[in-house]
């Protein structure tokens, strides 16, 4: 199962509505170092409105792609994280500190625009 | 429904079938989102640690009623290697595979109740409950 990913303009969006399986998530780490490459993008957003569990293995797949793109020189922004996925990320000990979030995709790309212009 | 469900874990796309019975069986049973998904999480990681220690086993999912008190309990269980520091592994950020899986303790923290045996070169049979509120 491949994870579509979408360009406008200088951005790169995606959004996860499927159940992840591990190839699924490893996959999609691939395909989205990939396309930063090949698209030159500098902002991306990762929307999870439709996820409803993260376990540590996505959540550790997840912040390395995050790490992955900064190398690159790409910025990722996580935005909808639905309240339950928050409670047990918490519970599980995994904070995700170092990574940057917003509410929704609209947040997301404004904190993206920020962070790259100013 | 009162009777368990069990599914078999030998590879990575059993643990997805693992947590899709839990959470089934979660919402059949009335937990609220919340709950579900710590339900959810907590086979996934059971289900990867018997995946990535054991190599296979199962975990099974049953409906728990005592005394009117109803709740749902998961069963993991392995003959794998066992383990040998339980007090070790029940410690926050004790790995030993590099730090895949949140661990054991993050399990307890998730649910309400939970119990681990285990015997070294037997096996591993760790049962963790949550109670509907």
């Amino acid at each position: 199962m491949r994870i579509p990913i979408l360009k406008l303009h200088e951005y790169l969006l995606i959004t996860i509505q499927v159940e992840m399986d591990d190839q699924t998530a490893l996959q999609f780490q691939e395909d989205l170092l990939n396309k930063i490459h090949d698209t030159g993008a500098k902002g991306v957003v990762i929307d999870l409105t439709s996820v409803d569990m993260i376990d540590s293995f996505i959540a550790k797949v997840l912040g390395d792609v995050v790490r992955m793109s900064k190398l690159m020189g790409a910025q990722v922004v996580l935005t909808g994280i639905q309240p339950a996925v928050a409670i047990t990320l918490i519970d599980l000990g995994i904070s995700m500190r170092e990574v940057s979030t917003a509410l929704d995709l609209e947040q997301g790309l404004d904190k993206l625009r920020l962070e790259l212009e100013g | 429904m009162d009777i368990q469900s069990c599914v078999e874990v030998r590879n990575e796309w059993d643990i997805v079938s693992a947590r899709q019975l839990g959470r089934n069986m979660a919402k059949e049973l009335g937990f609220g989102n919340v709950d579900q998904a710590r339900i959810t999480t907590a086979i996934s990681e059971l289900a990867r640690n018997i995946y990535l220690y054991a190599g296979r086993g199962k975990i099974c999912i049953e409906p728990i009623d005592q005394l009117g008190k109803k709740g749902l309990r998961i069963i993991a269980l392995d003959n794998g290697p066992g383990i040998r520091e339980i007090r070790k592994v029940m410690e926050d950020g004790y790995t030993t595979s590099g730090g895949l899986g949140a661990g054991l303790p993050g399990v307890k923290r998730l649910m309400d109740e939970f119990s681990i045996e285990s015997t070294v070169d037997v096996g591993t049979e760790i049962s963790a409950t949550k109670w509907l509120r």
